[in-house]
């Protein structure tokens, strides 16, 4: 069973789950960010039901293992989804909301094809392992269309202070995340060890979205030149 | 071999991502005046130094804490740090990171500033509210 630490974390990230959806109806941010605060949403149901499975069956059984993989998996493509919804409102004056859902489309399955593929190749466990896979790629194309999204940000001229933070606080769960899966491969001895940040990683996005919802207001503008790094 | 690229590219972006974030938290607060009381007790009237940061700091703590400007603080701090590195090591090759460092600094002072003239405003509320009969 987890330990006094790892079940305060647990709570402490389902708590800032929760507030981010606290935040966003206060600012009444619901409806414009609608799938972020699915995905924040569907993060704390999980974490509910994880937890009554953990209880239930305990840390170590396949019950728990199955439910955690596959929500997992499931939310890291609800959050992929958030993040194609961020680009529908940066390119939303071009009208180019449907090139960017079936570029997502495209891209998602794209990435469980070629997880499927590595996974066809050197595991008896198809199904499981593939979920796994499936979700480490995912956070990787995730911090490349992230890039590229602030990309555009930059070149667009975009302003939205608030919309600026989520994207960056994104950017950074998601580099995090994918630093933390290339480290566990890297070094699989150490693997329960980068496994224990995961936790306290996840814990950034819904701290770092509640402060954008709580303090900075819709209508806030920031010029984005004013952040690219540029010595005098 | 593709982990180990993945560790390098995710670790790049991720410094990238983080320094704009700390200038997009940064950036918010530099357009508000500081209060006279701050000005006062800083001795920071219009542009802070770059080395007042741990002071300001230290004067942030003796106010009572405001939960949800502890991350931010907190993220603000580290870019201060990453900056003293910047400063000590790649700014000695390019010379003009040091500068560059510098101004960032300072408007990481300016930021804890601000972040001390809220945590002043907030103890004056908590303390009038215990005053209330």
């Amino acid at each position: 069973m987890p330990g006094p630490l790892q079940y305060a974390i647990w709570l402490l990230c389902t708590l800032l789950e929760a507030g981010v959806l606290v935040c966003a109806y206060r600012r009444q941010a619901l409806q414009r960010y609608f799938i972020l605060n699915l995905y924040m949403a569907s993060e704390v149901l999980a974490s509910v039901v994880r937890f009554e499975i953990l209880q239930h069956y305990g840390l170590l059984s396949p019950s728990y293992a199955y439910f955690y993989y596959y929500s997992d998996a499931l939310l890291t493509i609800l959050l992929f989804f958030a993040l194609s919804s961020l680009y529908s409102q940066v390119f939303g004056e071009m009208h180019a909301e449907r090139y960017v859902q079936f570029g997502a489309l495209f891209l998602l399955s794209g990435t469980a094809i070629f997880s499927f593929a590595v996974v066809q190749q050197s595991s008896g466990k198809l199904i499981s392992h593939f979920v796994v896979e499936l979700s480490q790629n995912l956070y990787f194309v995730g911090l490349v269309l992230t890039y590229i999204l602030w990309g555009a940000i930059l070149k667009l001229r975009e302003t939205r202070a608030r919309l600026i933070q989520i994207v960056l606080s994104l950017g950074i769960y998601f580099s995090l995340l994918a630093a933390n899966y290339a480290l566990r491969n890297l070094y699989p001895s150490l693997g329960y060890v980068f496994q224990s940040l995961n936790p306290l990683i996840g814990c950034f996005l819904p701290f770092a979205w509640a402060y954008a919802f709580l303090r900075t207001p819709e209508e806030a503008r920031l010029a984005p030149s004013r952040l690219a790094v540029s010595p005098r | 071999m593709i982990p180990a690229v993945i560790l390098v590219i995710s670790s790049v972006v991720f410094l990238q991502f983080f320094v704009f974030y700390c200038r997009s938290i940064i950036a918010a607060t530099s357009n508000q005046p500081l209060p006279q009381d701050v000005q006062d007790v800083t001795g920071i009237v219009d542009s802070p130094s770059p080395e007042d940061f741990p002071r300001v700091v230290q004067l942030l703590n003796l106010c009572p804490d405001r939960p949800e400007e502890r991350g931010q603080l907190r993220a603000v701090s580290s870019y201060y740090k990453l900056l003293g590195l910047v400063r000590s090591t790649m700014a000695l090759a390019i010379p003009s990171l040091k500068s560059w460092a510098d101004h960032e600094r300072s408007q990481c002072t300016y930021f804890a500033a601000v972040a001390l003239g809220r945590r002043i405003a907030f103890s004056r509320d908590l303390l009038a509210q215990q005053m209330l009969p």
